[in-house]
């Protein structure tokens, strides 16, 4: 059986985003794998170690440093990788044509992603790419056990969580708590660098964008930064509820 | 027309189907706005719908009783196509949201997701969304025939109910086979005041430190203030709150009148979920704290000593 695992490449949390005319500006930016998708990569390198017989793929859709992103994930132990490079934004409709056709041609059966990116945050890949191949989804896994091919588990919900029974072949979206991703370890790096990188053309998968993008904009809110000292707490409390009841009116 | 689906729970309309409504009256698309009820056992839910919308479409099914990603995508999908719909808001909750994008490839639609304007321009539907944890705002436009939407919660103002409530047709439909079972459930159901409708939030951080001092300093206060609880992600970790309270990237996205952390750090991924609330309050043993940067009011000190003496000063 084969699994792929999506790699995104995401700015760093603490990194500060900048704008340059309409567009965010990635430029000097520190960019590491997405969070989300280290989840993907050990939960599928852990259902390898409990007994599923699988080629991992880990899969990027971006430009040229993805490459990094698709290194790491060869270190923590994924088989090999798939790059389709492209400088063109692909929405997460237009991107779900790339992963579908991909899935197709390898004969994948099970596709793991994250939940939801930290850049543009669509939270809308699995689902897209799902429906295209006519797959069951899952959504916010946060434990998974494949056994043959029925794939059990637990995931989050609007209000709760549900255990949950379905079979392959299925799309899976991760999440926090799904697992604790493990390091790549340096002989790990070092064998990474021989295992295959394989580049596809996104041509071949006839996807296009299908939003236009007009413009974006960072919207700092002006803060009243009033900070009170709380070495006299009863003090300092009183003056707190007092500007919150009468100067913000917030509360009664 | 203008194909809006309502969300609902425990026979009621949620608040998202009133937000959902007034997406669509101000997204400057003309036709009438219908609402899909889909569930069973939703006469009720049907009734408050009409309230607000010009039609309201009811699919009273027994396939209906639980939700799936799958029937609920097929089912919107194909009114949609009945309707000739050209727009179809969705709610923008997990459930929404996962089965949103569905529709859209099965329209062979674009899909605007978490969108907290719309407006028309021209033929082109244009939305607002946050992007980048929530630190830029992006405007995106979609046209053809047809557009999805998924609405945000808590982005559009409730409509107010029309003067004479719309039609409701019952409607049937063809559904697929359900893949996936559930075969256990487990609702985190708080007592308290649900953080999507709280005016107030008060939220604990890691620097609580415990249980017990959750239950003893936040929830005496939300109470005291009529608030919502929240909580950090690494509270949730810790297992001192239910996932349900978790605020931030992965967990919901607040904008109450008044936010007030307590032993929060402020990590962007926090940040992220309550920015944009209108007041913050931060109380931090560290003046250096990052939530200090985003705070309209604080307290430099221990929660320990200056909860117990707000609570006392919050009592009515
Ligand atoms: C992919 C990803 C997604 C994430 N999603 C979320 C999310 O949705 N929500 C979220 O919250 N986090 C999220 N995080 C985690 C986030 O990065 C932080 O780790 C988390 O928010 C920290 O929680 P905290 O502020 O409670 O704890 P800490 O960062 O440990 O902060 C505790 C604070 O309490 C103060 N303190 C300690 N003792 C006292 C005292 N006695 N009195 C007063 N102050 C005290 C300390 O000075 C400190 O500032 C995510 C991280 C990742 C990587
Ligand atoms: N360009 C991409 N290439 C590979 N995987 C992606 C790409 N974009 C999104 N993903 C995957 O889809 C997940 C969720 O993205 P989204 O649904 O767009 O929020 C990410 O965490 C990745 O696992």
């Amino acid at each position: 059986m084969k699994i792929l695992t999506l790699i995104r490449q995401v700015p760093d949390a603490e990194a500060r985003v900048k704008l340059s005319g309409n567009v965010v500006d990635l430029g000097g930016t520190t960019v590491v794998m997405d969070g989300m998708d280290e989840y993907g990569v050990e939960a599928a390198l852990r259902l390898r170690e409990a007994g599923a017989e699988a080629e991992i793929i880990a899969v990027a859709v971006g430009p040229q440093r993805n490459e990094d992103a698709l290194r790491t994930a060869l270190a923590m132990g994924v088989d090999r990788a798939v790059h389709i490079e492209t400088e063109e934004r692909l929405d997460a409709v237009a991107l779900s044509k790339v992963i579908a056709g991909l899935a197709r041609s390898e004969g994948a059966e099970l596709i793991l992603l994250g939940g939801q990116e930290a850049d543009w945050d669509s939270q809308a890949l699995g689902a897209a790419t799902a429906e295209r191949l006519g797959w069951a989804q899952l959504t916010w896994t946060n434990e998974l056990h494949l056994n043959g091919t029925a794939l059990t588990g637990r995931h989050d919900v609007d209000d709760g969580n549900e255990s949950f029974e379905t079979h392959l072949p299925a799309v899976v979206t991760t999440q926090q708590g799904l697992n604790e991703p493990r390091y790549p370890t340096l002989p790990n790096i070092m064998k990474a660098k021989k295992k295959e990188l394989r580049k596809d053309d996104l041509a071949t998968y006839g996807a296009a964008p299908s939003l236009n993008y007009v413009s974006a904009e960072i919207q700092v809110r002006a803060r009243l930064n009033r900070v009170i000292d709380g070495k006299d707490p009863q003090a300092a409390a009183a003056q707190l509820i007092d500007l919150l009841r009468n100067e913000a009116k917030v509360i009664r | 027309m203008i194909l809006v689906v309502a969300e609902h729970t425990g026979g009621k309309l949620a608040k998202a189907s009133l937000e959902m409504v007034s997406a669509a009256r101000s997204s400057g698309r003309e036709g009438p706005i219908t609402l899909l009820v889909l569930g069973h056992g939703v006469a009720g839910v049907a009734a408050e719908a009409a309230a607000v919308a010009d039609q309201v479409l009811v699919a009273d099914l027994s396939e209906l009783a639980t939700y799936d990603a799958e029937l609920w995508a097929a089912a919107t999908a194909q009114i949609a196509r009945a309707g000739e719909a050209h727009t179809v808001i969705t709610p923008g909750s997990r459930s929404g949201r996962e089965y949103a994008p569905r529709v859209a490839v099965k329209l062979d639609a674009p899909y605007l997701e978490d969108a907290i304007s719309l407006s028309a321009h021209g033929d082109a539907l244009r939305a607002q969304r946050y992007t980048y944890l929530s630190r830029v705002t992006e405007t995106v436009e979609a046209s053809g025939p047809v557009v999805v939407v998924s609405a945000k919660p808590g982005a559009f103002a409730p409509a107010a109910p029309l003067g004479a409530p719309g039609e409701q047709y019952d409607i049937d439909l063809d559904l697929p086979e359900r893949r996936v079972t559930i075969t256990g459930r487990s609702v985190e159901k708080s007592s308290r005041v649900a953080l999507s409708e709280a005016d107030i939030i008060v939220t604990g951080g890691r620097g609580v430190g415990n249980a017990e001092n959750f239950a003893r300093l936040i929830e005496p206060l939300a109470d005291n203030l009529g608030a919502g609880v929240g909580a950090t992600r690494a509270v949730v970790d810790a297992g001192w709150r239910p996932y349900a309270e978790q605020v931030g990237q992965t967990g919901k996205t607040v904008q109450p009148g008044a936010y007030i952390a307590l032993g929060v750090s402020g990590a962007v991924q926090h940040l992220s979920g309550m920015g944009k609330s209108k007041y913050i309050v931060a109380i931090n043993k560290d003046a250096e704290a990052p939530i200090f940067k985003v705070a309209d009011y604080g307290i430099v000190g221990d929660v320990s000593e200056i909860v117990p003496a707000l609570i006392e000063a919050s009592r009515r």
